[in-house]
């Protein structure tokens, strides 16, 4: 039996240790948000919160995630929305959706990190492949982000 | 008289038929979207359900794959519903429910940018006519004519009196009402909700992970099945060994199809895991020596095939070239392309002990997957539901073909009663699809003294999409429209035109890739450009010459050209170049901003599109799939190719397929011109202007003509 945390719940998974946390979230704790996209961390539909950062899980053997906080975009922000999906919202980002919570889970670990990034900083940083076409309004809404964190702080 | 059917009545109905049909597995496209809908709401018609609060849910027969249809096709029921927008959810329609009802919600295909632009007409007389039916139920309690009443957000107002009834009060009277056989439909310029810019009702929940996906359905008791299909296409299962397989953890059965060995296990992974330890034989059929070289020599025997059927003749090309002062001829390939959609195809089946058969799919088709179901299952109609999903990205490989939906169906059969869910790897999904056709196209144009173009042949070798998938609708000849369009409907007034088509398909399946037959676009368009060179001309100016005033085509030019500032001078080492072309029903021209440095890095600092799509829905997305075609494009142009050796796709995920990253998106300013009195696609135009208005720009930049793609075989790449 392996002991996860995830999104703040303690979970018993009785899985192989080298299966990735994706199929562990997907296939044993019920929480399909977190998507499949490659399998070779690529394209990072599957990325989810490994104590805070982003990691793409679709390759992290789930015994790596033992004894840390696993987050995935159902347990983002309980009970209400992340100031960054309420940005997706604004900007009407998504498209087909598929790699959207990927790229939200990208962007909030990116943002607490880097709360005023330049547009050479998002092309570093935000990697994740959408093939809808969604990438003007990510830049938009990050920035409408980095926008609104500098108006609070002044 | 009742000819409306309330949903629960229609169900009562169905089950008093004998029929098993039950709705408890409905899963909601949008998780709020279904709250409720067939206990407390009226069915007023057949595209609407009215609850006493009177939230409106809609009812929405095509698919959403990130188009926005779902949002646009409810915008305009709702605004001729007269109804309170904020009030109004919606659900897909149910296929089964579709069939019984002798296809009441029309055509459910969801391809060829068609969503909205087939389906508009019917969807709008089903809002005004209900609105009619809830006007009449409520003049009709209070005993007055229907002329003294209003209806407004939801409410209707009996004018002289001002009394008032909302919508959810006479819903149940308005369904008993015969429907109006008259039903005006309100001039657009009037419209307050459609033509807007109305959040999209499917975001919210896609922000917070909540919609099922095909991928992400979870029944009680489900497997999972992993597959590995023959590598060569038109392949058999020769010999299978289980091996270890059977004895891995989690699995269930080890099933041997025609032309694919999948595991069902207990989780994806298992299912994969084991599927890797099969030893199989494959009978790889006769196309195991098959590669580039040979497909290039197929279609290169197509092209200099004698007696070709013509897509187009007008006048006589061979004497007008004979007799032009200047002939310029060029040949351009481009290769496969698959849809490399971000969800990979995906089936959930499940045989239950009713003998009722379940699907949950991706589909960009309803219908499709029923009649596939029916097929491979060998159950009537009635006795099948297609649960349709969100989809993880469509772009024509989930409409067409229904290949997950048949194996769905072959693997679950081996384990009745118990739902199993086929999902394919993502190399299982690039060297299985259905691509965009590889082609090779001549053309050969004639210049008179003047420089104006008189004489215009095109040669098109390029497998037929049709052959593949809708044989029934190849001309006599056997000509396929989508291998000749953007030649044998070109607008520019040319006297003597002739178009050949060489049908030529070889074991590659091929397929419906967003905006089919675009490569067209780009051939043309680019040799277009090659041609004002050698009249020395401008290449709007060129163009623009060669089309009539007033012309929709026109219009569209001199408008992207103006907004571009097309002629003023651009910053140093910034070039432009211009594409024009008209397709799904809309028009389309646009021009690029680019610079090339010296190890061959293309910025692409500007692209600016104008579309005219006649009338717009919901303009936020329609830039939304401006933007989206944009990026489509960009990686056909730079980087995707699928190529062939030993009968095989060696491409097999996106470390040797490569999608364009946020770095690579260049700044789109899309103009939408709407002018009226036809109704134009957006789910496709703007990516056919997209390969040659590049190609033109770094063409202006370099002086290299680009007649194949991708560029990074011409040393290009994006900066």
């Amino acid at each position: 039996m392996l002991k996860l945390i995830v999104n703040g719940d303690t979970h018993e998974v009785d899985v192989e240790p080298d299966m990735p946390l994706l199929w562990v979230l997907r296939d044993h704790l019920g929480l399909p948000g977190t998507k499949y996209g490659c399998g070779i961390s690529e394209c990072g539909a599957c990325t989810v919160h490994l104590d805070g950062e982003a990691v793409r899980s679709c390759t992290l053997p789930v015994s790596a995630a033992v004894g840390r906080r696993v987050t995935t975009i159902e347990g983002l922000s309980k009970g209400g929305l992340h100031p960054v999906q309420k940005a997706w919202i604004e900007h009407e980002v998504p498209q087909c959706g598929y790699c959207q919570t990927g790229m939200i889970m990208t962007a909030v670990s990116f943002l607490e990190r880097n709360p005023h990034p330049t547009d050479d900083q998002i092309d570093q940083a935000m990697t994740n492949l959408c093939r809808c076409g969604t990438y003007t309004r990510v830049r938009k809404a990050i920035h409408a982000l980095a926008d609104a964190a500098a108006g609070r702080k002044s | 008289m009742t000819t409306a059917v309330s949903r629960r009545e229609f169900l009562k109905v169905s089950a008093a038929l004998g029929g098993a049909f039950v709705l408890e597995f409905r899963f909601p496209a949008a998780a709020a979207a279904f709250a409720g809908t067939a206990d407390t709401g009226t069915e007023v018609n057949a595209w609407m359900v009215i609850h006493p609060d009177d939230r409106v849910v809609i009812r929405i027969a095509r698919s959403e794959m990130g188009q926005g249809t779902y949002t646009a096709l409810a915008q305009l029921v709702a605004e001729e519903l007269d109804c309170d927008w904020n009030k109004v959810s919606a659900e897909f329609a149910s296929p089964n429910e579709h069939f019984r009802r002798h296809r009441i919600w029309g055509s459910m295909l969801t391809g060829g940018s068609r969503g909205v632009r087939t389906s508009q007409d019917y969807v709008r007389k089903a809002g005004a006519s209900a609105r009619m039916m809830l006007v009449s139920a409520a003049a009709d309690r209070w005993g007055v004519p229907a002329s003294e009443c209003v209806a407004q957000e939801s409410v209707i107002t009996h004018r002289p009196t001002g009394r008032r009834l909302r919508y959810g009060e006479v819903a149940a009277d308005a369904a008993r009402l015969t429907p109006p056989a008259d039903v005006p439909l309100k001039d657009p310029k009037d419209w307050t909700i459609a033509g807007k810019p109305k959040h999209r009702l499917d975001i919210p929940d896609k922000v917070l992970g909540k919609p099922v996906f095909g991928a992400d359905v979870s029944l009680p008791g489900m497997l999972h099945a992993a597959i590995a299909q023959c590598p060569v296409f038109g392949g058999k299962v020769a010999q299978v060994d289980a091996g270890t397989a059977k004895t891995m953890r989690g699995v269930k059965q080890v099933v041997r199809g025609e032309d694919f060995v999948a595991v069902v296990a207990d989780s994806w992974w298992r299912a994969n895991e084991a599927l890797k330890a099969l030893k199989v034989r494959w009978d790889e059929g006769g196309n195991g020596h098959v590669d580039n070289a040979a497909i290039t020599a197929m279609l290169r025997e197509g092209l200099e095939a004698a007696d070709l059927p013509q897509a187009r003749k007008m006048g006589d090309v061979h004497a007008a070239l004979a007799g032009a002062a200047k002939v310029v001829e060029a040949e351009y390939h481009s290769p496969y392309i698959n849809h490399a959609t971000l969800e990979p195809q995906t089936c959930t089946a499940w045989f239950r002990p009713d003998g009722f058969l379940e699907i949950w799919t991706s589909t960009q088709d309803g219908e499709a997957s029923m009649q596939a179901a029916a097929k491979a299952s060998g159950l009537p109609l009635e006795k099948i539901e297609v649960h349709k999903m969100m989809l993880g990205g469509g772009f024509g490989r989930r409409g067409g073909p229904q290949d997950f939906v048949e194996q769905g169906i072959a693997i679950a059969k081996t384990v009745p009663g118990t739902p199993v869910k086929l999902l394919w790897s993502r190399s299982e999904d690039m060297q299985h699809g259905f691509y965009r056709p590889a082609s090779i196209v001549r053309m050969k144009a004639g210049l008179d003294g003047q420089g104006r173009l008189v004489a215009f042949h095109t040669r098109v070798a390029c497998p037929s999409i049709l052959q593949v998938l809708r044989p029934q609708l190849l001309s006599k000849e056997g000509i396929d429209f989508t291998a000749v369009r953007s030649f044998d409907d070109m607008p520019y007034e040319v006297p003597h035109q002739q178009v050949d088509y060489a049908k030529r398909n070889g074991h590659v399946p091929v397929g419906f890739w967003r905006a089919p037959g675009q490569q067209n676009a780009y051939y043309r368009e680019c040799f277009i450009d090659e041609l004002a060179v050698a009249a020395g001309q401008d290449p709007v100016a060129f163009r623009q010459a060669l089309l009539p005033p007033d012309n929709k085509q026109r219009r569209v030019l001199e408008a992207v050209a103006r907004a571009a500032d097309w002629g003023a001078p651009t910053a140093v080492g910034v070039h432009r170049g211009v594409a024009l072309a008209d397709g799904f029903g809309s028009y389309t021209a646009m021009v690029a901003e680019v610079s090339v440095g010296a190890q061959g890095e293309v910025k692409v600092h500007r692209i600016v599109v104008a579309i005219d799509s006649g009338y717009v829905v919901n303009p936020d997305t329609c830039r939304a799939q401006a933007e989206s075609n944009v990026l489509f494009g960009l990686g056909s142009v730079f980087y995707q190719e699928n190529n062939l050796k030993n009968g095989r796709i060696v491409e097999s995920n996106f470390n040797n397929f490569r999608l364009p990253k946020i770095a690579e998106m260049p700044q789109v300013e899309t103009l939408l011109l709407p002018s009226g009195g036809f109704w134009g696609g957006h789910g496709e135009p703007a990516i056919l202007p997209l390969a040659p208005a590049l190609c033109n720009a770094i063409y202006a930049a370099t002086g290299k003509r680009l007649r194949s793609l991708p560029l990074k075989h011409h040393g290009l790449r994006p900066a």
